[in-house]
């Protein structure tokens, strides 16, 4: 198979890649890119642990090909800190021990990112709903609620 | 494999019908990289529609609306002249998967997989909405209704593309609902739906009605006897008795581990009745 040459913007950088066009951007991300933060739970778009952001829009990275992300911008959990200073919604997570294993942190983190930036102040129902693509095996969800509701607090107030 | 991305309608279709193997449209991919992940397609080619001019879009026309095949749900939710007019057909778009996938995911594409489930196809047949079908020899449009044929097959031939879905400016006094029955709150796959889509008169008689069920049969079901229970009556306990009587009657279902015949017929009728009740109250009746 011939390679497919990609320049995209991920977390403001310009990158380029060669993938092939059956591969995942999911894949891109990981084995190509560095860039693990993303995990591959089900592969098939039911878990939510590659959750990442393309051009505003919350996805799957499972559920997009590589060559797909040509001339767009990709959001992924790397680009959520700034620095040593971590998003608001990571501290919260860290505070309200949002997290056991981990695995669907990034995946949760990103998800609730894109929520509160279409909706700063959402109700419990809505965080839920909102975050109901994402899989969690561990915490019951009620930290991670929490955890949001609390960032949103922050959030809102600075 | 070949991944390639058009910039025209002209061009993809060329692209398609002069491809040997199998080719695969790709607008939001949330069936499509599930079957190749799956192993259940290995496609030659890979056409990814998202660049070509204006099928992104969601158009208002003289005569409605023009959805572009690779508008995601998402963005169907976004519309609100869409859903002021059709909001049976934007709150079945809008129960297709996660936030992930409704980010992806494309009512052309729901149609097209073919499955009896398919959340918007109901909603969409209770409209009344016809496919624009780009291909070799020109354009043509259809209803709704004629593209899936059975579970995962359609009646598009080679080098055809669904480019858009056209529904209708509403007549006064309209309204649609869509209705379905999962075993859990969200993100699952139909068990039984119901679609209804009804016009009022000023004295809030059912006009016109379109009633479509969805997970009971091979395809969605067009069920126009259900329909003729409607139209010349308000929506008094009788006619939405005999509604639910004539779609539990009109299902052809199967067992399957979501659900009994039995269920499944006498679901049809139940998402039926509230579906057609929600569709009188938009449409204004009381």
């Amino acid at each position: 198979m011939a390679g497919v040459a990609v320049s995209t913007t991920i977390n403001g950088d310009s990158i380029e890649y060669l993938c092939q066009p059956d591969e995942t951007l999911l894949d891109v991300l990981r084995d190509r890119l560095g860039l693990t933060g993303a995990k591959e739970g089900c592969g098939t778009g039911d878990c939510g642990a590659c959750s990442i952001i393309l051009d505003d829009r919350l996805v799957c990275s499972c559920l997009v090909l590589g060559a797909e992300a040509e001339g767009r911008r990709v959001e992924t959990i790397e680009g959520m800190a700034h620095g040593d200073t971590l998003h608001p919604l990571q501290q919260k997570f860290l505070e309200h021990a949002a997290l056991q294993c981990g695995i669907c942190t990034p995946g949760f983190l990103i998800a609730a990112k894109d929520l509160l930036a279409k909706n700063p102040d959402p109700t419990e129902e809505e965080i839920r709903f909102g975050l109901a693509g994402n899989l969690c095996r561990c915490t019951g969800y009620d930290k991670i609620v929490r955890a949001v509701q609390d960032a949103a607090n922050v959030m809102k107030g600075a | 494999m070949r991944y390639i991305r058009p910039l025209s309608m002209e061009d993809a279709v060329g692209q398609l019908a002069g491809s040997s193997g199998t080719a695969a449209i790709l607008a939001g991919g949330s069936d499509l990289l599930v079957r190749m992940k799956g192993g259940f397609i290995e496609p030659d080619l890979i056409v990814d529609i998202k660049a070509i001019d204006g099928l992104g879009e969601i158009r208002e026309t003289a005569e409605g609306y023009s959805i572009g095949a690779a508008v995601s749900c998402a963005l169907m939710g976004e519309s609100a002249a869409l859903k002021r007019e059709w909001p049976g057909v934007v709150e079945a778009a809008k129960l297709i998967g996660s936030k992930q996938v409704q980010g992806r995911c494309t009512i052309v594409g729901n149609l097209c997989n073919a499955s009896p489930a398919a959340d918007s196809v109901p909603a969409l047949v209770a409209a009344g909405a016809r496919a624009l079908i780009a291909g070799p020899g020109g354009k043509r449009t259809v209803a709704v209704e004629a593209v899936p044929t059975g579970p995962g097959k359609t009646s598009l031939a080679k080098g055809e593309i669904i480019e858009a879905i056209l529904l209708d400016r509403r007549a006064p006094r309209s309204g649609d609902a869509y209705l379905r029955f999962i075993p859990r709150t969200e993100m699952d796959i139909a068990v039984v739906s119901a679609g209804v889509n009804l016009t009022l008169d000023e004295a809030g008689v059912v006009k016109a009605a379109r009633v479509a069920l969805g997970a009971v049969a091979a395809t969605v079901l067009l069920v126009e006897e259900a329909a003729e229970a409607l139209i010349g009556r308000k929506l008094d306990e009788a006619a939405l008795e005999r509604l639910a009587k004539v779609c539990s009657g009109a299902c052809r279902p199967i067992d399957d581990k979501r659900g009994t015949v039995e269920f499944r017929r006498k679901v049809a009728g139940v998402l039926a009745r509230r579906a057609a009740t929600t569709a009188y109250a938009r449409a204004g009746g009381k």
